[in-house]
């Protein structure tokens, strides 16, 4: 371990560092190509007859907060067990580092881990759960005191008064922060996170995203962090990993995740979508005409579907106009009001359009906005380059 | 938050000015009242069947009233005297109206029988001079003194005052190898006699190596329990319940047919050549049965309390700890082990205080040298009204051990924090 870069973090001050993303652990430093962690062709099955995670490939690069989002069962907390160590891939291999670490037991991997129940040793008190991996790793008991104050100040639990209570005597949100500083307190470089908000209500667990952002921030270390919340995964990560079925159905930033996705599932499981089947008609330079069920042909992005195939576009209902003119869409089709829901900031509108009675628009609520009644006709429109034509689940 | 603090120093009042606390109170009980109703019956029957025997077992264990009860009037003139000299004559009056009344009623042979445990001898003497009593007149010290000279003997009147008492510990004196001599000091009993205090020991210590035996066994059985699916995990629970579910005679002649001289064990090891024909184990009748036996009755009471502990126990406590970077053993012994604590307490004072009392598995495959101190207690049971008392002063001792190792344990551990099931 030539480093010394990043090597005692938590005794640097965490306030005064600076809170860019990656630059403390990768500048100048030839090894930080090197992804943090690489599946190679990993696949595991616990029953020998289904594979629950299928030929997963994934890097992650230093200092990177990476989600893996997916529905229950998708295989996200296998893959964090088998970084982690407690469960063994069935096939392929994990290197951390560089360093393949299959047969790395899981003591010597030097992992953070943040529990979703957070598993706080009861019988300890919080000084002692924060000295414990310290503890273990024979650091004398003045310098295990000054790391566990300094970890307990970056959860803003450092007031001196938690020291000496038992798990059992602090609130889920404390709860949560102590876990947070146990697994930062010997300064893994690798911090994996199984739903560590997933007990909090609401309003604290979105307050605790953002702190554990800005820890990270401000740390660089790297973090898996793994939800089936999608509105943390956008808020928190720098690229996202969508989990279904035990493959990967698309790696990216958040933003290309939302606005580009390559799939219908990614299209459906990533915020509100709007969907009409269709039939491809032809490709043109990228623009696939498709036609309808009613018989009305649109144009769209030809994304993932190929001429004669069927086909789902997929349309954020926000990008959605309402009698809109020449200027923003490129095209419009016959729609008929079904239900209007006032929500404040914004109104939807459900309609149906091309069959489906389910297609929503958000329009913004501002000055003038027009009301629709329920059963009007209207027109709708959008851009060609919102509109995707993916593939037929 | 910093205000609340210190605010609450005069009670807090209800609505209609009475404190708070005490509306609660009175609120409550009705509650308080349904639920004593409820386990009344309960309560009743416990006091009728355990708490009055019991009660009963210590008083007959110090109590003594042959003396005071059948010589009445000696008793109460025994009191003047100052044991120095043969008592004077009022003293042998005394006793010769209580031989006319005891004579009649047919209970000087009590009084004399239980003087002669102390005496031998006495009792034939009392009863020939009984019997010649009621033909005498005053002056009467003369009298039994020509009779039997042996009426001059100082031992016997002085046993007779000291056993006036109405409580006597003489038989807590004899249940710990101790005696009165003669002139009423206590000393030890002669070697012969001394059995008590080392079958206690060996009650203690027998069962303390069961109980060790039994965590040895239970620990990594309830371990396996806890983390296998529900399926395996029943399975091994029945496995371990099996002594409670088989009778007590097919349980025992089973640990006969296998541990005998001529048993499956012994002719297992001879056709192995572990040992040859002359050295065949004694493994039953003896020390060895008892414990092989007993660990084997007793093991569940380890099992359950340990295994429902265990199954509370997340695994991800040891994942934590592993993921920390502590070493397998280390993590087992910093984190799991102390949370299976309070099962292990409450297995630990189970199977030790079982064991302490228990009586059928010694008697019937202990021989001489497995038995308990409570197989003694039965053989007492059976016998005349002392060795009854000497019964119920073994018992109570056994009694207030248990209750001192259950004290004990409170202390160290806490009764609160133990999980029986
Ligand atoms: N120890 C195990 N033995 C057998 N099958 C398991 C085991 N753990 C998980 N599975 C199966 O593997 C699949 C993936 O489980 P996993 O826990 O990785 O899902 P997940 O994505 O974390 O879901 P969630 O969001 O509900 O936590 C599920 O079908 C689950 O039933
Ligand atoms: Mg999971």
């Amino acid at each position: 371990m030539g480093e010394t870069k990043g090597e005692s973090y938590l005794l640097s001050d965490v306030k005064d560092a600076e809170p860019a993303g990656l630059p403390r652990v990768s500048s100048g430093d030839v090894r930080s190509n090197r992804p943090m962690v690489h599946f190679d062709k990993v696949q595991k099955s616990y029953d020998g007859e289904t594979l629950v995670v299928k030929n997963f490939n994934l890097e992650i690069r230093k200092g990177e907060f990476l989600t893996m989002l997916g529905p229950s069962g998708s295989g996200k907390t296998t893959c964090l067990m088998m970084v982690a160590g407690f469960e063994p891939a069935t096939h392929g291999e994990i290197y951390l580092d560089g360093q393949p670490i299959n047969s790395v037991p899981p003591h010597k991997r030097g992992i953070g881990m943040v529990f979703q129940n957070y598993a706080l040793f009861p019988h300890m008190t919080i000084a002692e759960n924060l000295a414990f991996p310290l503890d273990v790793r024979g650091i004398g008991k003045a310098e295990a005191e000054k790391k566990v104050q300094r970890a307990l100040d970056m959860v803003q639990m450092g007031d001196g008064s938690f020291h000496g209570r038992r798990p059992a005597q602090l609130s889920g949100g404390q709860q949560q922060r102590v876990a947070l500083a146990r697994a930062l307190v010997f300064e893994p470089k690798l911090v994996l996170m199984d739903e560590p908000l997933g007990a909090l209500d609401k309003q604290l667990r979105e307050h605790m995203q953002l702190e554990i952002k800005h820890i990270h921030e401000s740390l660089g270390v790297t973090v898996i962090y793994v939800t089936h919340d999608q509105g943390e995964a956008l808020t928190m990560s720098d690229r996202i990993a969508v989990f279904n079925d035990g493959v990967v159905q698309q790696l990216a930033a958040p933003e290309v995740l939302y606005e580009k996705p390559e799939n219908s599932f990614v299209a459906q499981f990533i915020g509100e979508n709007n969907t009409l089947l269709g039939k491809v008609k032809a490709i043109n330079e990228g623009i696939a005409r498709v036609e309808l069920p009613d018989g009305e042909v649109v144009e769209a992005l030809a994304v993932n579907a190929g001429p004669g195939e069927r086909t789902q576009l997929s349309i954020r209902p926000e990008r959605v106009e309402i009698d809109p003119d020449e200027s923003v869409s490129d095209h419009t089709v016959t729609a008929r009001v079904e239900e209007v829901i006032y929500l404040g900031d914004h109104i939807r509108t459900r309609m149906t359009v091309a069959g489906n009675s389910d297609f929503v628009v958000k329009t913004r609520n501002r000055l003038g906005a027009r009301r629709l009644d329920p059963g009007a006709s209207v027109r709708v429109g959008w851009a060609t380059e919102d509109c995707r034509a993916l593939d037929h689940e | 938050m910093a205000s609340t603090d210190g605010a609450i120093k005069e009670p807090i009042l209800a609505a209609d000015g009475t404190p708070l606390k005490q509306a609660l109170r009175r609120s409550q009980a009705r509650e308080r009242r349904a639920a004593f109703l409820l386990v009344a019956p309960l309560l009743l029957f416990i006091l009728i069947v355990f708490a009055v025997p019991i009660a009963s077992m210590i008083w007959r264990s110090v109590y003594n009233p042959e003396v005071r009860n059948f010589l009445p009037q000696t008793a109460a003139a025994l009191q003047e005297w100052d044991g120095e000299d043969v008592p004077p004559e009022p003293v042998f009056q005394a006793m010769a109206a209580d031989m006319i009344v005891g004579v009649e009623k047919r209970t000087i042979g009590r009084a004399a029988a239980r003087i002669n445990r102390e005496i031998p001898g006495a009792r034939s003497r009392m009863m020939r001079t009984a019997r010649e009593v009621d033909e005498w007149s005053a002056p009467y010290r003369e009298k039994f003194l020509e009779t039997d000279e042996r009426w001059s003997d100082l031992d016997f009147w002085r046993l007779l005052k000291r056993e006036t008492r109405l409580v006597t510990p003489a038989y807590y004196l004899l249940a710990l190898d101790y005696e009165y001599t003669a002139d009423g000091e206590i000393r030890p009993r002669p070697e012969v006699y001394r059995i008590y205090k080392a079958l206690f020991w060996r009650t203690a210590w027998m069962s303390m190596l069961i109980t060790g035996i039994c965590i040895l066994l239970a620990y990594p059985i309830s371990y396996l329990m806890a983390t296998q699916p529900t399926r395996l995990a029943n399975l091994l629970l029945i496995l371990v319940l099996l002594p409670f579910w088989t009778s007590l005679l097919v349980r025992t002649s089973a640990w006969i047919v296998l541990l005998q001289q001529q048993g499956v064990v012994n002719e297992l090891l001879v056709a192995l050549n572990v040992i040859d024909e002359g050295g065949r184990l004694r493994m039953i009748y003896n020390r060895t049965g008892t414990i092989i036996a007993m660990t084997h009755i007793l093991l569940p009471f380890m099992v359950l309390p340990l295994y429902s502990v265990m199954k509370t126990i997340p695994p991800s406590y040891l994942r934590a700890a592993k993921s920390l970077g502590a070493h397998p053993f280390r993590a087992w012994w910093r984190v799991y082990f102390p949370l299976t604590i309070p099962g292990l307490a409450a297995g630990c004072i189970l199977v030790f205080i079982l064991a302490i009392g228990y009586y059928i598995t010694p008697a019937l495959v202990g021989g001489d040298s497995g038995i308990f101190i409570s197989n003694l207690i039965a053989q007492n049971m059976q016998g005349s009204s002392a060795q009854l008392k000497l019964a119920a002063a073994l018992a109570t001792i056994l009694l207030v051990a248990v209750l001192v190792v259950y004290w004990v344990f409170n202390k160290l551990i806490g009764v609160d924090k133990l999980k029986f099931g």
